[in-house]
């Protein structure tokens, strides 16, 4: 039992780190109606500047700040100068575009910091919890803690704010929202870079669990995406739940089904994808799209 | 997007061959004579030889760019203080494929046809060489001790013109179980390993290795190169408590296995690590302090070894990249490769019979114990009829203070296992 127990926690484990980064997905897409490709990549990028600044001799909590900081004046720069001239485009176009900033943010991390790995000191404090036979480490209670904190707030913008009515009613209508007088195009910048600083709080909890390297998000954008699918594209909660299903499924399955051990692990997600979508489209926690003819 | 990426890229070559299928060979070159009669001179005169390579200059790779700087280096030296290799002035060209076998066989055509060189001297990666060896082999082509360790470039018989040259991984695997045969007859172990040709390549060598033996393996993990992270795999092999685990990774893999071996106080194993993962860069962003007497194996000498402070060709070695490649630094252990890689080309080209494509294919397998200064002392460059392994040879090293330390005699692993065949 103890071992079966402790497979469920590295799961929670894992399915924060997913989590951390689906709750980044939720918001662009609340704000601005796309799935963005690039999230996982901005993280990077924003770890990577983290880490730039530590070498510079900043203690992690001011380099936090100043990340924070950068990546969301970036994500607005982003928005400005790339996503606003293909403004009111097809979705695809715009998920085209995400997958361009994919690849340039991808290439520009390695040519600035090459590809060697390198190391990041851990927030949390090392060890871990007993309990019961079962050890939860710092490091994961901290993820575990973190993530919630940024649900929580991103719950009170999206329902309890001003910046998060109107930023609904952008994704939902942009002509109607300019109409009613929201400035859309702030709103979307606005978007860009509260998601960007999002991400960047992702990046700085996955880089100590996984070294520091330009393709360091790559799989967990797969299994964020699967979260984000699962939970809702439009609920930070959702994300989260999500997150953890994802991770301790993938855990559980990996550990306990021979047919599928470590080899087809990744396929657990995709089939989460699939099953959501044939049945319940909208996520778990999701709201059915209602549009009036 | 990767599958569409791939299949324009093939759609070029295909384009590209249609319209560059000019016969050109001989062209450049002047005419074989004697017992030479009759054999391809492109790329080769009595004045010069050109060489192309190709290496991942940019991209995920890019790391290993710096063979080629070792390499430029030890031909820029002949050239100007050697009057060449045998009287020939060495042109090294170097082409990126930025780790993409499409671009690999792109750049090996555009060598080959537009450059007209006298052979590939290098590809660098398992999938990059397999992606250019069916056309170098059509073309009769050298394409000589490429870089990569897959043991499949000595055993398939159906490529004569591609020969590696650094032990294949099948070679390296016994080394770990003769080492472990004498130290821990009878120890348990674990295994995690890279799921594609490499990850087994390596395991494949080990289990047959043990065969027969009272070492026993108890726990066995993959991984995908696209797993964001292999702490589950390290976690159940835990499960196994077994005494030695060997790490078959490549460089981020092989960080995240040593870390997960430290955080883990529960297990204390052995750690063997691969020599892919076993550069300073790997163990760095660990800490030093927590991979003390982690083992792995080397074959040629490290630049930052004191051992080898005052050896006379280390010392060369160091005082030529200064002069000839100014800006690299030679004790970056690529560059070492490249040197070492180099000299063995200039020593296979020394024994050719004829100076023709032919006579570079005859002489890199049948090479006789040839010594290569910048290898361990012990091992030697060594091939025949029906061994198309120049290096099988290693030694034991492990992790001390701040850089690895050799122990133990050099294990020749053609004398301990026989030859290695497919």
């Amino acid at each position: 039992m103890a071992g079966f127990l402790q497979q469920v926690v590295e799961g929670l484990g894992a399915g924060a780190v997913y989590a951390s980064l689906a709750l980044a997905l939720v918001l662009i897409y609340q704000f601005t109606g796309i799935v963005n490709f690039a999230q996982g990549e901005l993280a990077m990028f924003s770890a990577y500047v983290a880490w730039q600044a530590m070498a510079a001799g900043l203690p992690f909590w001011a380099a936090l700040a100043l990340t924070l900081a950068v990546s969301f004046a970036g994500g607005m720069l982003i928005e400005r100068i790339v996503i606003r001239l293909v403004e009111g485009a097809p979705e695809l176009t715009l998920v085209i575009v995400t997958v361009g900033l994919f690849i340039f943010v991808n290439a520009a991390a390695g040519w600035i910091w090459t590809f060697l790995i390198k190391d990041f000191p851990n927030p949390f404090p090392r060890g871990a919890l007993e309990v019961g036979g079962v050890s939860v480490g710092f490091s994961t209670l901290g993820v575990l803690g973190v993530v919630a904190l940024v649900m929580g707030l991103l719950y009170l913008l999206f329902q309890h704010t001003k910046i998060g009515l109107g930023m609904r009613a952008v994704a939902a209508n942009p002509d109607s929202a300019r109409l009613v007088g929201i400035r859309v195009g702030r709103t979307l910048a606005l978007g860009w870079g509260l998601a960007a600083t999002v991400g960047a709080v992702s990046g700085v909890l996955v880089a100590p669990l996984l070294f520091l390297e330009p393709n360091m998000m790559g799989g967990v954008l797969i299994y964020a995406f699967a979260a984000a699918t699962l939970g809702g594209f439009d609920s930070p909660a959702g994300a989260v739940a999500g997150g953890v299903i994802v991770g301790v499924a993938e855990t559980l399955a990996g550990a306990y089904v021979p047919a599928v051990g470590s080899d087809l692990k990744i396929g657990v997600p995709l089939a989460i994808i699939l099953g959501v979508l044939l049945v319940r489209p909208r996520g778990l926690f999701g709201r059915a799209v209602v549009e009036r003819a | 997007m990767r599958v569409s990426a791939i299949g324009c890229a093939a759609l070029l070559l295909v384009a590209v061959g249609a319209c560059g299928g000019r016969e050109s060979g001989g062209e450049a070159g002047t005419a074989a004579s004697g017992q030479c009669q009759g054999q391809q001179t492109t790329g080769i005169t009595d004045k010069s030889i050109k060489l192309g390579g190709i290496y991942p200059l940019s991209g995920p790779a890019s790391a290993y760019g710096d063979i080629p700087k070792g390499i430029k280096a030890y031909f820029d030296y002949v050239n100007a203080e050697k009057g060449g290799i045998g009287g020939r002035t060495v042109e090294f060209i170097v082409r990126d494929d930025g780790y993409q076998p499409p671009k690999a066989v792109e750049e090996a055509r555009r060598l080959v046809e537009q450059d007209q060189v006298f052979a590939l001297f290098q590809t660098l990666g398992t999938p990059s060489t397999t992606a250019t060896w069916d056309y170098t082999n059509q073309r009769k082509v050298p394409q000589v001790f490429v870089a990569t360790g897959a043991s499949k470039w000595g055993t398939d018989g159906a490529h004569p013109w591609t020969i590696g040259w650094q032990p294949n991984y099948v070679s390296e695997a016994r080394v770990y179980a003769q080492y472990l045969k004498a130290e821990k007859p009878s120890a348990k172990i674990a295994v995690l390993y890279q799921n594609d040709d490499f990850g087994k390549d390596l395991l494949g060598g080990f289990k047959k290795a043990i065969e027969g033996t009272q070492l026993t393996i108890v726990a066995e993990q993959s991984y995908e190169v696209t797993d964001p992270s292999i702490d589950p795999q390290m976690r159940n092999l835990a499960g196994s408590k077994a005494e030695v685990f060997l790490d078959i990774t490549t460089p981020k893999f092989g960080s995240q296995a040593l870390a997960a071996d430290v955080r883990n106080t529960g297990w204390n194993p052995l750690h063997i690590i691969n020599n892919v993962a076993a550069s300073i860069t790997v163990l760095k962003p660990v800490g030093f302090d927590n991979v003390q007497g982690v083992v792995s194996s080397s074959y040629y000498k490290d630049p930052n070894d004191p051992t080898w402070a005052t050896d006379a060709e280390m010392t060369l070695y160091k005082q030529k990249v200064k002069q000839y490649a100014p800006g690299a630094d030679p004790n970056i252990p690529y560059l070492t490769f490249g040197w070492a890689v180099a000299n063995s080309f200039h020593k296979a080209m020394d024994a050719a019979k004829c100076p023709t494509r032919e006579g570079l294919r005859d002489s890199v397998r049948d090479l006789r114990n040839v010594p290569i200064d910048m290898l361990l002392p012990g091992v030697t460059l060594s091939t025949g009829q029906g061994d198309a392994f120049p290096i099988e040879s290693m030694q034991l090293m492990t992790f001390k203070g701040q850089r690895w330390e050799l122990f133990g005699q050099v294990i020749d692993t053609r004398k301990e296992f026989g030859p290695l065949t497919g």
